[in-house]
């Protein structure tokens, strides 16, 4: 598998880790109250098809990347600097 | 005060040559990282284009200016090899004795580099100031391109020697081949 890194280029997944969904950058409000905060901290969907996922470029430039892909067939459709996704 | 006896990140174990490639250390007393703070990069640019007489290169790139160097290091971070001073601009971190820095060159460096690093270094694509952080083996390393056969591989100081046995180990690979 070969991901985009915006800085790099394509680059081998080697040079990446895996960090998880990337609902980890839709944080909710402090008074959202324990149900979306449950969702936040431990509900993770496990779809067979499209996914948004958080990789770190940890063997490269050190960036948080969002990394859209498709499990089933492994096409990776686009990638995004996790910092401009989020603001 | 106690006189200190200042030593190289790679001891003895550089210059080093096998083959037609040589290793040898690149020391830069000081060095410093500067990661312009959101919104800042113009003015950081700027201070660095008064103090030193360079602005921040693009993403990939080095820029010198005399003996000072300024280069790209990662994800809105550069290293620059004179003191800065960014207040209120940038994250400026003293890293001198946090690299070590060496330069390998000869006739076979490509296939040297070629055996350890998942990048096309080759002089169409990758010129002259060009810089990537990739892995070399497991080590992550910033290589910048010095010269038509000269590389310089940055990586930090306590992975020094194990830069030099990975790289010792391709370049006796390389030289047993004969011809790269």
């Amino acid at each position: 598998m070969r991901i985009e890194c915006p800085h790099c280029g394509e680059r081998d997944r080697r040079e990446f880790y895996y960090v998880g969904d990337a609902v980890a950058l839709a944080r909710p409000a402090p008074d959202a109250g324990p149900d979306a905060w449950d969702d936040y901290l431990h509900n993770r969907d496990n779809p067979a098809g499209d996914t948004n996922d958080l990789w770190y470029h940890e063997g490269g430039c050190g960036a948080w990347i969002v990394v859209s892909r498709n499990t089933v067939t492994h096409a990776v459709h686009r990638t995004k600097l996790a910092q401009k996704a989020a603001s | 005060m106690a006189r200190l006896i200042a030593l190289g990140a790679f001891g003895d174990l550089l210059p080093l040559q096998v083959g037609d490639v040589t290793c040898t250390e690149v020391v830069r007393e000081t060095l410093f990282s500067v990661a312009p703070y959101r919104g800042q990069q113009k003015a950081v640019s700027a201070g660095l284009k008064t103090q030193l007489g360079l602005t921040l290169p693009a993403v990939g790139r080095r820029r010198a200016a005399g003996d000072v160097i300024c280069q790209w290091i990662g994800h809105d971070a550069w290293i620059v090899s004179a003191p800065v001073t960014l207040d209120g601009l940038a994250a400026v971190t003293d890293q001198s004795d946090g690299y070590a820095t060496l330069e390998i060159t000869g006739a076979s460096v490509e296939a040297v580099l070629a055996r350890l690093v998942p990048l096309d270094l080759r002089s169409a694509t990758f010129k002259v100031n060009h810089t990537a952080r990739s892995l070399l083996g497991h080590l992550p390393v910033s290589i910048t391109r010095t010269g038509p056969q000269a590389f310089e591989v940055m990586v930090m100081r306590s992975m020094a020697a194990s830069l030099v046995h990975d790289l010792q180990e391709a370049m006796t690979g390389v030289a047993a081949r004969g011809s790269a």
